[in-house]
Order: structure tokens, then C-alpha cells, then sequence
């Protein structure tokens, strides 16, 4: 079968799914498929979650490249980068390209990411107003970043902590807003929130909960935003990071089942024979994925299946870390309270240490750990085996260590 | 470490547990260092003339039967000579009563009975040379373990026998050669059974009797009427006919027998006959006053002899004179020229408490001893100490159940500090010398004394300097017309103060003119008693004053343990006098524990008439059934609701006034708890915002054991508030199991607390967390967080730095797998996943394989994102 020529398999978006899923198909099956890649950005695809650290200046730009330029040739792919695609003839099998060019496949993926949400605010077009996602939007802010120069963040989110973490370690002085009561809503709880909020603003950042902005400010550039109270804050710089929506457009224009995302079954397939959907922009179960654990069991799946195994896509609990320097969350599964819901504590006062258990019945469900991350693979692993924790249930949140000598 | 003095002749160097750790009770923490009046600091003038002011009106206004002192055995013969005299001298009144009547009184009586003094004949050494020893109501292997050593050790030189009498199988009971587990209270009984038996069995020695007795008809025909045969005994006793038959059969055939007996016999309503009952048996057959024989008081405490000697008892004048007597009045009177002398006995410790209750007693002073915990009926004597008018305690340490209650406190030298003299059990004055300076402002009680003495107009009759000039005047008192009495140590009366300090231990009486002691007392059958006879006393077995009931069918014991002293005032804050039993006890038989529901380790209340202590349940044969056994020593201060006296009767000997602390009927039922809890702390607390603590001393601060009867939810905040500041604490919170733990330490970490609680009986056990407790060392960071698991002993495993934390890989791992073969981090990868989620490490993964010497990497330099 491998002796056939190969099928040509197309892929859109070179991000890190997509990175990760041409890496697995060179290891399972090198020489079965002609890979094409097409990339937006003009440069291989990089681990987008170093950007924080790379705006924080904790890491050095060359450091964040996924594989060298010459890994893709080396492997048989074909690397087109700063070549976004404009169209799929999904009847034909042909992608047009915005160079006039176009790709025949047989088969095609579509790993188009997500873009940043714009908020209707007006000045939200003003320049020194951007968002947070690729190398491009690192660059504007570090053209705006100064000592002394003031920044606002809108989104105490993952993305906008870090974001603001990044502006505030090149000197600028940040205050993020924040539309809910507590940072990171979707990932933390209360309290865990609250040591993180302490931390922030213990290393300088203002943090306003609960406040919107109403608009920004200023007439050839920004110079402020003005507050739902009614405050106005200076600010050289504005960073949006309020949220993410999946890149349907060009999927949409082809005639693919599109809701949120682009509708993908347990095998990553579209609604049109031969294209799947594979990252951010795909919608499996009625759930788009952001992070990286799930994208990367996305590309896994979509690997072995396009090799021909049976491999389904079966989401697992999601666990998310923060990328800001000496700040240790972490927090997977489901940690609301409830009544069936038993929760384990531990803290540490003086070392700032959180660990919330969530358990029902003989199994954990949730964890949020903040200040001391170390035993986190091994809560993620039970909440995503879902192994019963009866046996070590006195010494649970005290880590593997003492569990398996318990 | 407090060695014992090898030339002593009273132990040959050989001290006991709480001997051994008197220099672990030297610490100052716990020291009255200064005078205190309603609370404030004072100076010794504002103190002594408040008490003289308040003594004086009290007297004054209401007669001097409206005050009184209430001494102790812990006090020196001098300090004693001169409360006594103060008191039935020049006050005018007998109310001075010590803590030795709990103890000592019932023998007083009873040798005054049968001697016509209060004599104890024989001598230690008369315990090396018996072929039988008897123990009644003596756990001499605990409370006088030195003796009991000598008893032991002659038992493997000459084969003495030992028996053993008593209630429970105590250590002592354990060791003997036969135990008679008798009864609680058919002493009596037993002993007029045994007097039946040597006349059957023609064991009397008639020419002794004839010679040296009075009274054995009479006294033979009581046993007889009690104990015909031995199945009446046996009946009776509750014991085994076998058992009875070995033991008389023993006495009978050994000549050289010494009966010893202690706080068993003497703690009861019938303690003067069981006194006398024993003595009788050693009269009938002339066993007394040779080597090797005699009936033997074991005493209690340091001095509870001397004490005696001066007259430390309200029923006793001074110098072994008594109120019976016109010439002993006349002879006290003269010799101290004291126109008021007491005429009358005046008031024992029982009815000294109840007169203070009805508020007959305007003004008391209390030496170096602690009532509220000591006497029974607790509940009625702390109330009669909150409600006194003025309260004045001396005493070496702070903050007693008793000193609480005081108006003025007066800081007491204590032991290393004292110069004076004891008297043993064996009737042997020894010199205590003090080898540490007087810390703070304490001074000795002879001195407060002297010096209140003077304050109300006495100065000529207390113009003490030194104890050397009381024990002078207390040995001429002694000597002073004696006629027949045997006390008499007058020839101690003209020692100078060197003579005085160089004093060798020595054996009253010392009459004038002798300059050895006596060994041995009544060698010639001969009886200080007018006719010069000895009196046998007939006595009549009779019932306990209190019997058990439907609702308190349980007989409440009580005793001492092994390691403490009293009310812990001392031995409760030595670490290692505390672990033979870190907290009040009641020990049950298992029948009993079954049937009142009881399990091993869970808080049981005993409650009687009188009313109710809380302790923890041990559960054991120790005890019969139908009987259970508390330590006397809890105070409040280490658990509230532990002191057996709170419970037990105060039914009395009506000879002797001596409290029936060994036989309370009690019932027991289990406390119903929601949560338990052990607290460590550095800190001395008083938890009593928590329904049930207790508190020892562990190395290194304190262990508090906490229960509460509502949810730990609830009890929480009062718990926390015993804890440090919440910046330095780390906790573990399990609220659907009830489990809450927590640590604290400062800023070096060093552990400062650590609290566990849970649901009754779950928590962990407690010694790995008390040996980390101990050492005072900074804690590592993961001791620190598993200090919650109290489990230690499993190090987290070292992993080194974390490189990835997705999979918490740490740089050890990484190390080993690099030497192992890992060359890329695609390879790494494989291996350990590390990098294989995020990413982020991957930079540091690359760093390390470029660090390892003679690695060469295969990993491709990255270009750049320009």
C-alpha cells in the first residue's frame, strides 16, 4: 500500500497542531503522504505559548521555533509560509492560495486557529491598541513598552495576565481590567484567585475586578481608557485579551458545517468528504478547544487515523498552567462546589501554597493548585483515568510520594 | 541528673524516678518569684502586713477560731515548728491542720491507740531482715520504690516472702509472692480472721501478751465475733480460702514478720481499726520491737513525719503532747510562755474546708499545698476557696488550682533552696541543704511566718534567724518535762549552727545526754502508755461508709502513679515524668467497659454523689470488676474534670478525720464526642474555650489534647484562636471528614505548632510528630508540608529542580536518562514525556544536554525568528 504514490495531504495553518500532527505522520508513516503545508505567518510555525515569556524578555525570540526550517524539507514537507489560503473548492479538492497559486489534495486539513476578539469599544481601532497572539502583536507591544510608560490590559484572562506580566517586566506600569469578580474565572476558584491577584500586585500590577472599560481614549493614538466608573486610566498601550474566536471563514465559504467552529466528528472529519479540521478552529462536541493538551490529542487522533488506525478523538479533562515567571497554577477538571462534591484543602500561609481537591464519590474531579505545581501531572492523571482514590484518599493531596506508600 | 548520697542510711544513694529528675524541676518558668496581692505585684512589707492586718481583725472581730493554717509534708520541720506555734501559741487556736491528713492520720491514731504515741517502731534495715513482709494497701513498688527495692533485693538474699493486699493487682501486687485481691475495705476483717487464726493455731506469744499488752481478750473476742472461721473471711474478703489459708499459714510460722501499710489502709472510714487490727496481730505475738518484725507505717510524703513531731495536726498540741492532757498543756504553755494556748483540738482538713464553706473560717493560710485537687469532695472545697473572705497561699510555683483562688500569694523557697530537716518513715532526722540561691524575692515559709508573728505583736516569742534556732527550741521542747514520752530529741537542743549544719542523719529520740539515735523502739516491751502495756484495740469489720447503688454501682479507687508527686505542681512539668501516663486515667475491667459501652483511649465520665471527673478509659484486670481505679494527680491545670477528688466522698474516719479517698461510688458512661484533637505547641495554654484538654509536657513545649461534644466545624475558631499567627501556618482541611490539621512556623522554620483533629478516634498516631517537635531544628520544606500527614518517614523523592512541569519531570530524572542514552529532546521525550505537552522546557531540556560533559548532543541549533 505504501508502495502507491503517495496522497497528497494539504494542510491549512502552521501552528502548533498542525506542527504536531505532520510530526506524528512522519513518525508513523514516513513517505505515505505528500504534506503540503500552507502558513499564514511568514515563519515556521513557534510555540505560541512562549510568547508570554519571550515578551516578558525571560526567553529569547530564536528560542520559541518548534523545528529549524530545514526539519520540513528534511521530512518531505513542503513548507509555504506567509501564504494564506483564500478559498477551497471542496468539490474539486483545490485550495487557492492569496499568491494567485492553488493546491490540489486528496486529502485536506484545516488547522486555521483562532483570531482575537475585538470588543465594540469605541477607540478600539486607535494604533497602540492590540491584541495577543502572534509574533507581530510581541512586537507592537515592545514598540510601545518603555520604563514608565503605562499600560492597560483588558481581560484578566490566561493570555491577559501574561500579556500583562510581559508589559509590566519591561518596565511599563499595567493595570489589567477585569470584567468578573476573581482572575482566570475559568480556571481558578476564589481563593486561588486571590493569592494570584496578591502575587500580581506584589510585583507591581494594578488589578481591577469586576470593571469594564468604556472606551479607549485618545485622537491619532491611544493615551487612556475610560472606565465604567467613570475613571480614566493613562495609558500608552492598550492590550485586548478578552477572548478567542475560531477561524471559520474560510471553511464557512466552502460550504462545511460551521456553529462555533467547524464541526468535527470523533475522527476530526468536516461535513465534506477528505477535509478535516484539526486545532482551535475545529468543534468537537460542541466544544472549541484553546489550549495545548487537547489540540495535541487532536493531532494524535487525526494522525492515526490518517494512517489508518482506529484512533477516536476522546477529549480528556483539561488542565491549565500560567506562564508567568514564579508563578506556579494549575488547575484541571471540574472544581465547582456542590453537595455531592467533597473538597481537600491544603494551604500554606507562609509560602503562599493553595491545593483544592474536588472528589465525588471514590474519584477526583478537579484540582486547582497554586504555588506549588509539583504533583500536578498526578491529579491530571487521576482526574483523566478517573481511577478510584479510596485507598489513598487520607493522603491525596499530598502527592504521589505519600499515596503510594500510603 | 540528682544523684542520691551513698552514705545516706535511709537509701544508700539510690533514688527513685521522680528522685532522679528533681533537677529537671529546677527551671524558674513556673516560679512565684515575688509577692502578689489581688492579683498585682507586691513588696514583702504591703504582703506581710496585709495578711498580719487581716489575720489580726479577723481574730479580733470574730475569735481566733475564725483563722487557719492548712500546711503540707512538703513543708520543713522548722517551717512547720513555727506555724504551729504561732498558731495554738499565740493565736490562740488549734486550726492548723496539713495535707498529712489525707494521708498519715488514720496511723497516728492508730499507733496513739495501741502505743500511747504516735511511734513508728521499727527501722529500714528491719525490712532487710524479714523472713515475711506484708504489704496492705501499700503499691510500695511505685510510691516508695526504694524500700520496695530492699524488699526485692532481700527476697534474693535470704528468700524473704512477700505478700500483697490490696484491691487491685498493682505493681506491688504484680511482684509479690501471693496477692490477696480483697474486697475494697474488709481489712478489718482479714486481720481479725488472722488474730482468730494464731490463737486456733496457738501461734500467740501468751508471755508477751501477759507481760507487755492490755486488752487481747477483749480485741480476740471481736475477731472471733467478725471471723469465726476463715470461710466467713473468705466470704467476707471476697477471696479464695486457699489464698487465705496461705497467707495465715505464712504468718503463723514466721517470727520475723513486718507488716507493712499505707494509704490503703489509712484512706478509709475505718482506717484507725484497720491500723489497730494490724497492730494487734504483731502484739499477740510479740513481733514488734525486734529485727526483722513489727507493723510499718510507710509514710507519703517528704516531712509528713515531722510534721507530726512538732504537732502539725490540729488534734495534736506540739512535741507529741496532746489537749487530753493538763500536763501537757501546762508543760507547752510554760515552755513557750504562751498565756493563749490552744485548749481544745481544733479543726480537721474535712471539717477546716466546711467551716470555710459557711464562712466560720474568716481567714486562711495555705502552705505549700493544693486542696482543690487533693481533698474530696473538689467541687465543695473550691467553692468554699473562691467564697473564702481572705485567702493567703505560700507556695513555690504560680497559677495552682488553689492559688487561683488566693487574695495574697507569698512566693516559698523551694526544695534546692531550703535549709532544715525531715523526718522519714523510720523516724530519722535528716538535714536538707539548700545548694541554690533564693531566686527572685522567695523566702522560706518559717521566715513569713516569723515575720507575720511579729506583725501581730509576737516578736519576743519568734526571734528566729536561722532554722538552726528553731530546731533548737523545737528539740528543747521536745526534752522539756518529758515524763514518759518517747519523742524526745533534746539531745539535738544544744547543737551550734555548725554542728546544726553538719548534722548527721540521725533516729529519734535523742534524749539528753545520748548522742546516737535509736534504731528500734519498744525492745523491752515496755509502752509509753501509763501502765507501760500496750493496747490491743478490739475492732469490728465494718462497711464502707458510702455503699455502692443501683445508680453508682462502681468503687472508685484512687492512687498514685509511678512517676508524678502529688498535683504535678512539680513532677507534671518534666517531659519524662509525664509519659508513663500523659493524662488522667480511669482504669476499667473489661466486663465493666463492655457493659457501660467504654472503648480503650475514649473519654469516660465517672460521676457520684459528690461529683464528676472526665478521664481517659484504660481498659485492663488490673482492676476487678465492679471497681475502677483514678490517679489522684490531675489538676486543672493539666486536665480540668481529671481529679479523682471532684468525685470521692468525703466520708471520714471519726478517730482519725482521715477522707475515705479509696472507696467512692461511682457510676461511668461514655462522653459523646464529635471530634478529637492533639495540639503541640511551644506555648503553656489554657484551652478552656474547648469542652475537654488536658495538657503534658513533651520535650520542647506541650501536648494538648482536645474533644469536643459538637461538630469540629463549629469548635474550629475557638481551636484556632490557641494557635500562632496565620502567616506562619500551613493547614489541611477535609471538612466532609471532619479532618482539619495545621502547622505553624516562624520565620527560620522552625516549628512552632502543629494541631490534628478529626473524628474520635482517627487521629494519627502522635510519635513521629513529637519526635520532629522535639528537635527544635528549622524544618526542610518537605518535612514542613507532610508534618500534616504525621506519618514522616517518607521523603518525597528527590527529583531535582522541575524542568517539566506538565509531567513534573525534574532534572535528576532528565540527568539519569541523559546518561542513560538520551541524546535529543525528542529522546528525552520518549523517555520521561518531559516537553512532549507545552513545550516550554524544551529550551531548558536542550540546556542540559549541552551541559553534560562528553555528551555530544545531536540536537540542531535553532535558528533564529528573524
Amino acid at each position: 500500500m505504501h508502495a502507491a504514490a503517495p496522497e497528497r495531504l494539504l494542510i491549512i495553518g502552521h501552528g502548533m497542531a498542525s506542527t504536531r500532527l505532520v510530526e506524528e505522520l512522519v513518525e508513523r508513516v514516513p513517505g505515505r503522504f505528500k504534506i503540503t503545508l500552507l502558513g499564514a505567518e511568514p515563519r515556521p510555525a513557534y510555540n505560541r505559548i512562549l510568547l508570554s515569556p519571550v515578551l516578558a524578555g525571560e526567553r529569547a525570540p530564536d528560542d520559541i521555533l518548534i523545528h529549524p526550517a530545514d526539519w520540513y524539507a528534511r521530512h518531505g514537507v513542503a513548507l509555504h509560509c506567509g501564504i494564506p489560503a483564500t478559498a477551497i473548492d471542496a468539490g474539486a479538492r483545490r485550495v487557492a492560495t492569496s499568491d494567485g497559486r492553488s493546491f490540489d489534495y486528496d486529502r485536506l486539513v484545516i488547522a486555521t486557529g483562532s483570531s482575537p476578539l475585538m470588543p465594540a469599544l469605541p477607540g478600539a481601532g486607535l494604533p497602540g491598541v492590540v491584541s495577543f497572539r502572534d509574533v507581530e502583536d510581541v512586537a507592537a507591544m515592545l514598540d510601545r513598552a518603555g520604563e514608565g510608560r503605562h499600560a492597560v490590559v483588558i481581560g484578566g484572562g490566561l493570555l491577559g495576565l501574561e500579556a500583562a506580566h510581559g508589559l509590566a517586566q519591561r518596565g511599563m506600569a499595567v493595570t489589567v481590567l477585569h470584567l468578573m469578580p476573581h482572575l482566570m474565572e475559568r480556571q481558578l476558584d476564589a481563593e486561588a484567585a486571590g493569592l494570584l491577584r496578591g502575587a500580581l500586585e506584589s510585583r507591581g500590577l494594578s488589578i481591577c475586578t469586576g470593571m469594564t472599560a468604556q472606551e479607549i481614549l485618545g485622537t491619532d493614538h491611544v493615551s487612556g481608557v475610560r472606565l465604567a466608573d467613570g475613571r480614566c486610566l493613562m495609558a500608552d498601550l492598550v492590550v485586548l485579551a478578552i477572548g478567542v474566536r475560531p477561524r471559520v471563514d474560510l471553511a464557512r465559504s466552502a460550504g462545511l458545517a460551521v456553529a462555533r467552529g467547524i464541526v468535527v466528528d470523533d475522527a476530526l472529519r468536516t461535513s465534506a468528504p477528505g477535509i478535516y479540521a484539526l486545532g482551535e478552529c475545529a468543534e468537537h462536541c460542541g466544544t472549541c478547544h484553546g489550549l495545548v493538551a487537547p489540540l495535541y490529542e487532536m493531532a494524535r487522533s487525526l494522525a492515526a487515523h490518517l494512517s489508518g488506525s482506529e484512533a477516536l478523538y476522546c477529549p480528556s479533562p483539561t488542565a491549565t498552567r500560567l506562564k508567568v515567571s514564579g508563578i506556579d497554577v494549575f488547575s484541571a477538571g471540574d472544581f465547582t462546589e456542590g453537595p455531592e462534591v467533597e473538597d481537600i484543602v491544603l494551604r500554606d500561609f507562609r509560602l503562599g501554597h493553595y491545593a483544592r481537591l474536588t472528589v465525588r464519590g471514590d474519584r477526583l474531579v478537579g484540582a486547582v493548585l497554586y504555588g506549588n505545581t509539583g504533583d500536578a501531572p498526578f491529579f491530571a492523571d487521576l482526574i483523566q483515568s478517573g481511577r478510584s482514590i479510596c485507598a489513598m484518599r487520607d493522603t491525596l493531596i499530598f502527592g504521589p510520594a505519600l499515596c503510594a506508600a500510603a | 541528673m540528682t544523684k542520691g548520697d551513698p552514705a545516706h542510711p535511709a537509701n544508700y544513694g539510690r533514688v527513685c524516678s521522680k528522685g532522679a529528675a528533681l533537677g529537671e524541676t529546677l527551671a524558674l518558668d513556673r516560679r512565684l518569684l515575688h509577692p502578689v496581692v489581688n492579683g498585682a505585684r507586691a513588696s514583702w512589707d504591703e504582703a506581710l502586713d496585709l495578711v498580719a492586718t487581716r489575720f489580726r481583725t479577723a481574730i479580733e472581730t470574730h475569735g481566733p477560731e475564725s483563722v487557719a493554717f492548712y500546711g503540707s509534708g512538703q513543708l520543713l520541720t522548722e517551717d512547720y515548728y513555727v506555724a504551729n506555734k504561732l498558731m495554738k501559741g499565740f493565736i490562740g487556736a488549734a486550726n492548723i491542720d496539713t495535707n498529712s491528713r489525707l494521708c498519715m492520720a488514720s496511723s497516728v491514731a492508730g499507733h496513739v491507740r495501741a502505743f500511747g504515741e504516735d511511734i513508728v517502731p521499727g527501722c529500714y534495715e528491719d525490712l532487710d531482715e524479714a523472713d515475711l513482709v506484708v504489704l496492705v494497701g501499700s503499691n510500695a513498688a511505685w510510691c516508695h520504690p526504694i524500700l520496695f527495692r530492699r524488699l526485692t533485693d532481700a527476697r534474693t538474699r535470704r528468700g524473704t516472702r512477700l505478700v500483697a493486699i490490696d484491691p487491685r493487682r498493682s505493681a506491688t501486687a504484680a511482684d509479690c509472692d501471693l496477692f490477696l485481691p480483697l474486697r475494697p475495705g474488709t481489712d478489718v476483717l482479714l486481720f481479725n480472721g488472722l488474730l482468730a487464726h494464731l490463737a486456733r493455731v496457738g501461734a500467740l506469744d501468751t508471755a508477751y501478751i501477759e507481760r507487755s499488752t492490755a486488752g487481747f481478750t477483749a480485741a480476740l473476742a471481736a475477731a472471733r465475733d467478725d471471723a469465726p472461721d476463715i470461710g466467713t473471711v473468705a466470704r467476707g474478703c471476697g477471696l479464695d480460702p486457699a489464698q487465705i489459708d496461705a497467707f495465715y499459714a505464712a504468718f503463723a510460722a514466721t517470727r520475723r514478720v513486718v507488716t507493712v501499710y499505707s494509704q490503703g489502709v489509712n484512706q478509709s472510714s475505718q482506717g484507725t481499726d484497720k491500723v489497730n487490727a494490724i497492730i494487734n496481730c504483731h502484739l499477740a505475738t510479740g513481733r514488734i520491737g525486734g529485727p526483722g518484725m513489727g507493723p510499718f507505717s510507710f509514710t507519703g510524703q517528704p516531712n509528713a513525719m515531722g510534721g507530726r513531731e512538732v504537732g502539725g495536726l490540729a488534734n495534736q498540741l506540739a512535741a507529741h503532747a496532746g489537749f487530753a492532757d493538763a500536763d501537757d498543756l501546762a508543760r507547752v504553755r510554760d515552755f513557750w510562755c504562751a498565756p493563749r494556748l490552744a485548749e481544745r483540738p481544733g479543726l480537721k482538713a474535712i471539717d477546716l474546708f466546711a467551716a470555710l464553706g459557711e464562712g466560720r473560717i474568716r481567714a486562711l493560710w495555705v502552705m505549700g499545698t493544693n486542696p482543690a485537687v487533693s481533698l474530696p469532695d473538689g467541687g465543695r472545697v473550691r467553692a468554699a476557696l473562691a467564697a473564702c473572705d481572705f485567702l493567703v497561699v505560700s507556695d513555690c510555683v504560680v497559677g495552682t488550682d488553689t492559688a487561683r483562688h488566693a487574695d495574697v500569694l507569698l512566693p516559698a523557697a523551694a526544695w534546692g533552696e531550703k535549709a532544715g530537716t525531715v523526718t522519714n518513715s523510720e523516724r530519722r532526722i535528716s538535714r536538707q541543704r539548700a545548694f541554690m540561691p533564693l531566686p527572685g524575692e522567695a523566702r522560706p515559709d518559717w521566715w513569713m511566718l516569723t515575720e507575720v508573728a511579729r506583725r501581730l505583736g509576737h516578736g519576743d516569742a519568734f526571734p528566729y534567724k536561722t532554722p538552726a534556732d528553731i530546731f533548737r527550741e523545737h528539740a528543747a521542747l521536745s526534752g522539756f518535762r518529758t515524763g514518759r514520752r518517747l519523742f524526745d530529741i533534746s539531745g539535738l537542743a544544744a547543737l551550734s549552727d555548725a554542728a546544726y549544719e553538719a548534722l548527721d542523719p540521725v533516729q529519734w529520740p535523742v534524749p539528753a545526754g545520748q548522742k546516737d539515735g535509736t534504731a528500734r523502739l519498744f525492745t523491752q516491751g515496755r509502752f509509753p502508755t501509763a501502765d507501760g502495756r500496750a493496747r490491743l484495740i478490739p475492732v469490728r469489720q465494718a462497711a464502707p461508709a458510702n455503699a455502692p447503688s443501683l445508680g453508682a454501682p462502681l468503687v472508685l479507687n484512687t492512687g498514685r502513679l509511678r512517676d508524678q508527686w502529688h498535683t504535678m505542681t512539680r513532677t507534671g512539668d518534666v517531659p519524662r515524668l509525664r509519659m508513663q501516663a500523659p493524662e488522667a486515667f480511669v482504669a476499667v475491667h473489661p466486663t465493666d467497659a463492655a457493659a457501660a459501652g467504654l472503648r480503650a483511649g475514649a473519654l469516660a465520665e465517672v460521676t457520684s454523689a459528690w461529683g464528676r471527673a472526665v478521664a481517659r478509659v484504660s481498659i485492663g484486670d488490673d482492676v476487678a470488676t465492679g471497681q475502677i481505679f483514678m490517679p489522684m494527680h490531675w489538676t486543672d491545670e493539666a486536665m480540668p474534670g481529671g481529679s479523682p477528688g471532684r468525685v470521692a466522698n468525703p466520708a471520714c474516719d471519726p478517730i482519725s478525720g482521715q477522707p475515705e479517698l479509696k472507696h467512692t461510688p461511682v457510676r461511668l458512661a461514655p462522653v459523646a464526642l464529635g471530634w478529637e484533637g492533639l495540639l503541640l505547641s511551644r506555648r503553656r495554654l489554657r484551652p478552656e474555650a474547648i469542652e475537654h484538654w488536658s495538657r503534658t509536657p513533651i520535650e520542647g513545649g506541650h501536648a494538648y489534647r482536645l474533644a469536643g461534644a459538637g461538630s469540629a466545624q463549629d469548635d474550629l475558631d475557638r481551636v484556632l484562636a490557641l494557635l500562632g499567627d496565620r502567616s506562619g501556618r500551613a493547614e489541611l482541611r477535609d471538612a466532609r471528614r471532619g479532618v482539619f490539621r495545621c502547622s505553624t512556623t516562624d520565620e527560620t522554620g522552625r516549628l512552632l505548632d502543629c494541631l490534628m483533629m478529626g473524628a474520635p478516634g482517627t487521629l494519627p498516631d502522635p510519635g513521629w510528630l513529637l519526635a520532629t517537635f522535639a528537635s527544635d531544628a528549622p524544618l526542610e520544606a518537605g518535612t514542613r508540608r507532610n508534618l500534616l500527614t504525621a506519618r514522616g518517614g517518607v521523603p518525597a523523592p528527590a527529583t531535582g529542580d522541575i524542568v517539566c512541569s506538565c509531567f513534573g519531570i525534574g532534572a535528576d530524572a532528565i540527568l539519569d536518562a541523559v546518561r542513560a542514552g538520551s541524546r535529543t529532546t525528542a529522546e528525552l521525550g520518549k523517555v520521561l514525556k518531559c516537553g512532549t505537552n507545552c513545550g516550554s522546557c524544551l529550551p531548558e531540556l536542550r540546556q542540559l544536554l549541552a551541559l553534560q560533559p562528553g555528551i555530544q548532543t545531536r540536537e540542531q541549533p535553532c535558528p533564529s525568528l528573524s
